[in-house]
């Protein structure tokens, strides 16, 4: 060494303080340490205690000091002074503010309470959020799981009591073959990647089914790059070749699940329906008496294989429905190997490994159990066959019976709920008779009947009004998706504004941006919320909007509150809501201000708990009449949904001792924060697999609060609900669909998984599959264009595969129109071979309108960045019936993003390389960023 | 010391590029700064990137391979050779290569005698920025001792990072290297890089074993009816 090494100080204070919260950059809600210099955010790392993260943390998470310091936040609120769209405000106070609400609210409620629409986006605080619509008494409430993923989570609750992301998950530990399906870079970003990195470091297998070999498609060791829409052929043609060579778990499927329940085989009003005891209580034959038993009788051996012959009616079990469905040769993988784009030899290797996996490297722990019928087991048996799946097959109208089929798959292989398969967290599983069903029934100046969303059982839970039209705006339960759990956020502005079912007064929104990428016909819904009837006034008459940032939305809304970032408030991640536990416990968590804010913003759900007390509303208010709650901490240490059990469930009692069920304790906040800003309560060891039938699991959950009673129930391979609309459909019952429904509902609400092809009315010429997916770095995350992640993902060409490049004579840098049956698009193409070869894709939501999200006009994300959102209406083009058929799954109502289908044609570089459909700029509220940055807050 | 950085198992989040970027703009030298942060060219100093290349094998379905670079810590460190005043310089006792920010007059020599493009000048400070392997992190004694790594090591959420000392061949990522066939980059330069990478493992592989997997799919019946009969028998043994 010729030079002088020079000395270096190797450790440097770190920081005053570390204050530990709960992550809000997307949807997984890791825990984070914020560590804090002179009052401000230094450096966000991830939390090691934490149950979600463990200590990792994604771009988004790390970038989260770029989201609180972003120059797109809102400052104030603002009042709308230029015509909708315009984006000039009027910054005003609080008191103006909700002044202007209270005085547009309270006369609804007091004679037409569903004349408010309340739809709140990305809300992590939908109990809460529902509950003050509740009391409100508008039945018009939802979030956005309409329009994201409802098939998942309501095909997973109907088949199991559970889906994936927040239901459930791998046993990434032990599982050592894991099938992914579809978009999947999204829910939930950190936990997926920690398990597949498990997964990679002991050798195991990925296999990844995707269109696009993107993201954990790209390190999966087989890709398998399917036809969009086609998961659900493949699937069942997986588990034709499972049952036909007998490798399915037969011990498993006569215990756990429906398989042996007797089913109603004579034609007429019971054909299909379950034969039941004097209790209700569906019967199976007793493969030791032979005689029909209650399925959770002591002893008994549930048979697969007999039939019942009663009053000259036989009943069968749904076995044999199953075998006579799936053993056919339409799924046979020579047959369903061309739709799909998979060669047949290949579907059969898949199922030769997964049947491999499953049976020959199957184990044991040394574990004691105890199940619901009273036997006790001396191992649990393990399957090490684990999958995921989010919104790539949910995305389709074919989607719902897509996630039953991915879930009975899985069921069949006895992989759900062992050792080394599909677990599980509290509070699921949880059957759909543990959940409510919807209400609907206003009462002007009271609250709703009950919860909006649930769980319909049959047509008896639909929301109609007594003309059966629909009770809700969104058509949610009704004929035309009778399941649709999540409500239908997306045809919630195409209805008000064709006052189809009826007109609203006022739409309130919350962390939506449906002036832009999180609505189907973009252009359209901006004329909607901007059109006037013949007396000049807005179509829509009154629109509020709650966002923390200078969203495209907020040009489009009369009155804005806005909200603060993550960093500045306190939030609940609750048990009675969308929970983070993992499967070994429970867990919840909070956000609590390790900031204050340095603009006049108050956190939402603060600002519905003023708009309560100045309306009066009653579960807001003591009988006194004084109000229960001044903001959101008070409402989630104090209020109590029933006796003993609130928003939080630890550090409960006064002494902050008590789990789940206890008293309000007052310093509850502060054992979180203490805490590092979450709860976890571990499960019982005997009770960590078999949860549903696990008599020390229902012991377990009914002790936190989770159950009020054990509920045992067996997993619904065959779902009797679907059938009691198929009944209605073929005339049977008092409340029957209109005719025009009629055969939709019978073909596509099969009570067992099936497959069909989405509705095509309009796509002739249109042969190109289109998708989008959200780049890891930006996954879920809203809210400003932030500063280090929009140099990672600022541009979205569209990608196009290499025969179509071929084909159309395109290299990269060249443009293409590209058009569906409802609009066209003219956008920057580059060249992809990893990809399905008939399928073009984007990344979604790169593109920003001019204006918003303080971006210099010229920022790429304007100019060359651009939305599929486009080329998607919220409405099939029409069949000439004078119906307005929405472009959604047909029994959830999900939004069928991803059935789009284009052409695409080489295109001259538009004027000022600018992507098309060009928008006019909005004015910002909030001034565009400053050009250079050098965020260092320490000395 | 240095990192070995799994590329079987690199899904391309770009984690560790965040949180490189927030560590390093918080604590060793000037701050990591972006130009035109909010418009047409947004420009900023990042330590670590990650590419993603397209790889199309002779047969078979074309792969994408997520590549995280970063400052190698080369032995023979050709930026250090060349730097005209000293700034540049690989550290004695454990190998890391670190600009002395003081000393640095922004010439830009040294980014161009890397071969790997591991350096990067911050427009806003005028010095040369690098992967410092966070050395105000993995002595730090203010720190828990678990949280003695790199910030990238740290957060990578898929666990691709591995941080250690591949001087010592019993060491948990020399034995990680000599398991799974670690390679240097661009060995031919000779500069003798300490971060190995892990190579991806052999692609789409699952239809070679039909052999092997063809005799768990045998039908146990041609017919549904001799598939319950099948079934009858199967139950009489559990």
């Amino acid at each position: 060494m010729t030079h002088q090494q020079p000395i270096l100080d190797t450790s440097p204070k770190v920081s005053d303080e570390v204050r530990k919260t709960t992550c809000y950059m997307c949807a997984c809600r890791c825990g984070i340490n914020v560590h804090m210099k002179d009052g401000k955010v230094a450096y966000i790392e991830g939390n090691r205690d934490h149950p979600v993260n463990k200590g990792v943390l994604c771009a988004k998470g790390s970038a989260g000091i770029m989201q609180v310091n972003a120059p797109s936040r809102l400052r104030a609120p603002l009042k709308r002074v230029g015509p909708r769209g315009s984006g000039e405000f009027e910054e005003i106070s609080w008191d103006e503010a909700l002044d202007i609400a209270v005085g547009w609210l309270k006369p609804l409620r007091e004679d037409n309470p569903e004349k408010l629409a309340f739809f709140t986006g990305r809300d992590q605080s939908q109990s809460f959020t529902s509950f003050w619509a509740q009391n409100f008494g508008t039945c018009n409430y939802a979030a956005h799981g309409g329009f994201c993923s409802v098939n998942m989570a309501a095909g997973g609750i109907y088949t199991m009591g559970g889906a994936f992301w927040e239901f459930g998950q791998p046993d990434w530990d032990r599982t050592k073959l894991f099938m992914l399906f579809g978009v999947a870079e999204d829910h939930d970003s950190n936990p997926i990647k920690m398990g597949i990195g498990k997964i990679k470091a002991r050798g195991a297998r990925v296999i990844g089914v995707n269109p696009i070999r993107t993201g954990y498609n790209a390190v999966a060791d087989d890709w398998v790059g399917i036809t969009p829409g086609t998961d659900g052929l493949f699937i069942l043609s997986l588990i034709h070749v499972l049952m036909k060579a007998g490798r399915i778990d037969l011990d498993y499927l006569s215990r756990y699940t429906n398989a042996p329940v007797l089913m109603n085989a004579a034609e007429g009003p019971e054909k299909g329906l379950f034969l039941r005891d004097a209790d209700g209580k569906p019967l199976v034959i007793d493969r030791v008496t032979g005689q029909p038993t209650a399925f959770d009788k002591p002893g008994v051996r549930p048979d697969l294989t007999a039939t019942y012959e009663m009053d000259g009616i036989t009943h069968r079990p749904v076995f044999h429905l199953m075998a006579e469905k799936y053993l056919s040769d339409e799924y046979a993988p020579e047959a369903v190997a061309e739709e799909c784009g998979i060669p047949a030899s290949r579907i059969r290797a898949i199922a030769g490994e997964l049947a491999r996996v499953a049976f020959d490297e199957a184990f044991e722990l040394d574990q004691e159990w105890t199940d619901f019928r009273g036997e006790k087991h001396s191992k649990m048996i393990g399957r090490p066959v684990a999958m995921h799946a989010m919104r790539g097959v949910s995305a389709h109208a074919n989607g719902f019976q897509t996630c039953r089929a991915l879930h009975v798959l899985q069921i069949l292989l006895g992989t759900v709920e062992v050792p080394g398969g599909f677990r599980f967290k509290p509070p699921y599983p949880k059957p759909v008779e543990a959940h409510p069903t919807p209400h609907c029934k206003v009462t002007p100046n009271s609250p709703l009947d009950g919860p909006h969303l649930g769980f319909v059982r049959g047509p008896e839970d639909l929301a109609l009004k007594a003309d059966g039209s629909p009770a809700r705006i969104d058509k949610a339960f009704t004929w035309e998706n009778p399941m649709s759990s999540h409500g239908l956020m997306h045809m919630v502005i195409s209805n008000a504004h064709a006052g189809d079912p009826y007109k609203i007064d006022t739409l309130f929104m919350y962390m939506a941006n449906m002036s832009w990428n999180s609505t189907m016909n973009t252009k359209g819904v901006i004329e909607m919320l901007t059109d006037k009837d013949d007396n000049g006034d807005y179509v829509i008459p009154r629109i509020i909007y709650s966002d923390a940032y200078s969203s495209e939305m907020v040009a489009y809304a009369d009155l804005i509150l806005p909200d603060t970032t993550y960093l500045e408030r306190h939030d609940c991640i609750s048990l009675l809501d969308r929970p983070i536990c993992e499967a070994d416990g429970a867990a919840d968590a909070i956000r609590w201000p390790v900031i204050e804010p340095d603009r006049d913003v108050r956190g939402f759900q603060t600002v519905l708990i003023q708009l309560a007390n100045k309306l009066g509303l009653p579960g807001f208010t003591d009988e006194d009449g004084s109000a229960k709650y001044t903001d959101y901490a008070d409402y989630m240490v104090n209020h109590q949904r029933k006796p003993g059990i609130g928003p939080l469930a630890g550090f409960r009692g006064a002494d902050g001792s008590q789990v789940g069920r206890g008293d309000v304790n007052p310093n509850q906040l502060d054992r979180y924060i203490e805490n590092g800003g979450f709860y976890l309560e571990h499960i019982p060891d005997e009770a960590l697999f078999y949860k549903p039938w696990n008599a020390a699991y229902q012991d377990w959950a009914v002790g936190m609060g989770l159950y009020d009673s054990p509920q045992p129930y067996l997993f619904q391979l065959y779902s009797e609900p679907m059938r009691k609309f198929q009944l209605a459909a073929e005339g049977h019952g008092d409340r029957q669909p209109p005719d025009h429904l009629r055969g939709r509902i019978t073909e596509t609400m099969d009570p067992l998984p099936i497959w069909y092809e989405t509705d095509q009315t309009g796509n002739e010429g249109f042969t190109v599959n289109a998708l989008t997916q959200r780049p890891m770095a930006m996954y879920h995350s809203w809210g400003t264009q932030n500063a280090w992640l929009r140099q990672l993902h600022g541009r979205n060409p569209l990608y196009v595969p290499t025969k179509l490049m071929c084909e159309h004579g395109l290299k990269d840098g060249d443009w293409a129109k590209v058009s569906s049956p409802h609009g066209e698009i003219t956008v920057p193409v580059m060249e992809m071979a990893a990809l399905n070869d008939n399928t073009v894709w984007t990344w979604n939501a790169i593109g920003k309108r001019k204006g918003a999200w303080a971006l210099q006009p010229d920022a790429p994300e304007a100019t060359k960045g651009f939305l599929l959102n486009h080329l998607i209406h919220e409405l099939l083009p029409p069949k000439g019936d004078g119906l307005r058929w929405a472009n959604s799954d047909p029994i959830t109502g999900q939004a069928a993003w991803f059935d789009l289908k284009v052409k695409i044609e080489k295109a001259e570089a538009p004027a000022d390389a600018q992507s098309q459909p060009e928008f006019p700029s909005i004015k910002s509220p909030v001034g565009t960023g400053p050009k250079d940055l050098a965020w260092k807050v320490g000395k | 010391m240095g990192l070995v950085i799994d590329l079987d198992t690199c899904v391309g989040c770009h984690a560790c590029v965040i949180s490189c970027k927030g560590w390093n703009t918080e604590n060793y030298g000037a701050p990591l700064s972006d130009q035109d942060a909010y418009g047409a060219d947004p420009s900023g100093t990042f330590l670590n990137r990650v590419h993603s290349y397209e790889v199309q094998p002779a047969e078979g379905a074309a792969q994408l391979i997520h590549f995280p670079k970063s400052c190698l810590h080369c032995e023979d460190a050709p930026c250090v050779t060349v730097c005209p005043t000293g700034a540049s310089y690989k550290r004695v006792e454990d190998g890391i290569v670190l600009v002395n920010e003081s000393d640095c007059i922004g010439c830009g020599l040294c980014a161009w005698a890397c071969p790997y493009g591991a350096r990067e000048l911050d427009a806003a400070e005028g010095v040369m920025k690098k992967c410092t392997l966070c050395v105000d992190r993995i002595y730090n004694d203010n720190l828990p001792e678990e949280d003695r790594v790199p910030a990238c090591v740290r957060t990578c959420p898929a666990g691709a990072r591995h941080f250690g000392d591949l001087g010592d061949p019993d060491s948990e990522v020399s034995q990680l290297v000599a398991e799974r066939g670690g390679m240097d980059l661009m060995p031919e330069m000779g500069t003798k890089p300490v971060n190995k990478y892990l190579p991806p493992r052999p692609k789409d592989t699952v239809e070679d074993q039909i052999d092997i997997l063809a005799p768990l799919l045998a039908p146990v019946a041609d017919e549904p009816k001799g598939f319950l009969g099948w079934l009858d028998k199967a139950l009489e043994k559990l």
